[in-house]
């Protein structure tokens, strides 16, 4: 039995560690101050795709959750003054286990008060060029991408379109009628590994369904648009950025869809984080951006298993 | 049977898929940062032997298939089925040409084969991974050429044919290797 050694060997561990070490750097040299919010949440996101991790509360017996994602704690912060912060910690997704997704993974999560997408997306860009080294930059938007590699409008086309397409490019075991899980589908299985492997591709302006918690605006078609991007490279998906949502009422929605989705299909549904509603009215205008740091190690150490850069994953938790 | 969720769908798990027994070959899971996972999924067709690649969405889940693999040793064939018997409790098992399919190159009386059962009947059968066999058949031995590595084509007891080197003769047993058809060694003269 060797079922207690580390999967990563020492020499990607060693990868990883000077990737740490090079993203502190970074940011200490641009001014933007390192934080640590607790793991250990009263709230979880509601996102009806993301499932936390319960626990019980240390001192008595109600519930906690790991957190799935530091956004919450990181934009009570920014509410409370801190101006641009970032962190490197441990999230956890109840489920997510693959090639590419272990369920305890390390996120590499900032926020830039005052910084538009576009300049974000550069700053990903830096991040990324500290694994791989210089990187050509491309930028397409959601639109773009779906026209060019489904020969369709994500934006217009008709559901029975989406489903056409995916069909026709994938043998499927259901059917939905919800648009959004077949443009998450298509956006996964077929847009993905199409784009340019050898250069980070941004994707931007995603369909306002698929807003989470980031603006939205009409664009010049007069299209409801979410201004989020994703950015992907070497056919994986890196990181997602938002222009972050100020409005408590709109989150209140948002929260409200999320529920009604998750009661629909027989999901749990998690408290509303309290603290987070009274820290949006004293939000900044920012932009933030989540990078899964295991991944840009991968990409660092030039390895598709995401076994091969991190120590112990679950089976050997 | 149980239902299996597509992240409990492990290499060699047997589940039914549009009404067929499958054996799962490989399960990828494929998932945005934000928005619906999905399992892309290869499964082999026990039927058919066919590679379906089948994508679901995170949390569907498959009946699984009343499929085992037991070890079975032949005993014989009356010319229509090929009949098994489990070593253990003796029962005895019949499999059609469909099932034993390209097994019946290799299958020798009291070898120990394994033989997967399905709803408790033979689905597929597969050879020990080497057999020793003799040669009924095959051109006049080349006495001490050895060294060369010339083959000719030999017809051993079960009916197979396998490239044997120049210097055998009828009644030589070979060792053979059946996953792949070739000739390993020559066991005795």
């Amino acid at each position: 039995m060797t079922d207690w050694r580390p999967t990563a060997d020492f020499s990607a561990l060693s990868r990883r560690a000077q990737l740490l070490a090079a993203i502190r750097a970074l940011f200490a040299e641009r001014g933007v101050l390192e934080v640590d919010t607790p793991l250990l949440a009263s709230a979880p996101v509601t996102d009806p795709n993301i499932e936390a991790i319960t626990t019980i509360a240390p001192d008595g017996d109600a519930v906690m959750y790991l957190q799935s994602s530091p956004e919450f704690a990181m934009k009570r912060l920014l509410a409370a003054g801190s101006g641009a912060i970032y962190q490197i910690c441990k999230a956890f997704r109840r489920g997510e286990r693959g090639r590419r997704h272990n369920p305890e993974f390390t996120m590499l999560e900032w926020y830039r008060p005052g910084l538009s997408l576009s300049e974000l997306m550069d700053e990903v860009a830096a991040i990324v060029a500290l694994a791989v080294g210089p990187v050509e930059s491309n930028h397409y938007s959601y639109q773009q991408v779906f026209e060019q590699h489904c020969d369709l409008n994500p934006h217009s086309a008709s559901l029975a379109e989406l489903k056409a397409c995916g069909r026709a490019n994938l043998d499927l075991n259901f059917d939905t009628d919800d648009r959004d899980v077949w443009l998450q589908l298509l956006m996964s299985s077929v847009v993905e590994p199409l784009l340019d492997r050898e250069s980070l591709s941004f994707v931007y302006d995603f369909p306002a369904s698929q807003a989470a918690l980031a603006k939205t605006r009409t664009n010049a078609d007069g299209i409801q648009i979410a201004s989020r991007f994703e950015a992907f490279f070497a056919g994986m998906e890196l990181a997602n950025g938002y222009d972050e949502l100020r409005d408590a009422n709109e989150l209140v929605r948002r929260i409200r869809d999320d529920h009604a989705r998750r009661a629909e299909n027989g999901q749990v549904l998690p408290p509303i984080d309290r603290n987070l509603l009274k820290a949006m009215t004293t939000l900044p205008e920012c932009v933030g951006v989540a990078m899964g740091f295991d991944r840009l190690t991968m990409l660092a150490c030039d390895v598709g298993r995401i076994d091969e850069v991190i120590a112990f994953p679950l089976e050997r938790a | 049977m149980a239902n299996y969720s597509t992240n409990e769908f492990r290499n060699g798990l047997k589940v039914m898929l549009d009404g067929e027994p499958c054996s799962i070959l490989d399960n990828e899971f494929v998932k945005p940062g934000k928005g619906q996972a999905f399992n892309r999924v290869r499964l082999r067709n026990l039927n058919s032997g066919r590679v379906w690649e089948r994508t679901f969405k995170s949390g569907e889940s498959l009946e699984g298939a009343d499929v085992i693999d037991q070890n079975m040793e032949y005993l014989y064939n009356d010319g229509e089925f090929y009949h098994f018997m489990d070593p253990d409790s003796f029962e005895q098992f019949q499999a059609d040409l469909k099932a034993v399919s390209d097994a019946s190159n290799w299958l020798k009386e009291q070898d120990v084969c394994t033989v997967t059962l399905y709803n408790g009947a033979p689905l597929s059968v597969t050879p020990p991974n080497f057999v020793e066999l003799e040669i009924v058949e095959t051109d006049p031995g080349v006495k001490g050429d050895t060294a060369q590595g010339g083959t000719k084509p030999a017809y051993l007891s079960t009916g197979a044919v396998v490239k044997v080197p120049l210097f055998l003769s009828i009644g030589d047993v070979v060792k053979v290797d059946t996953r792949t058809g070739e000739y390993q060694n020559r066991v005795k003269s």
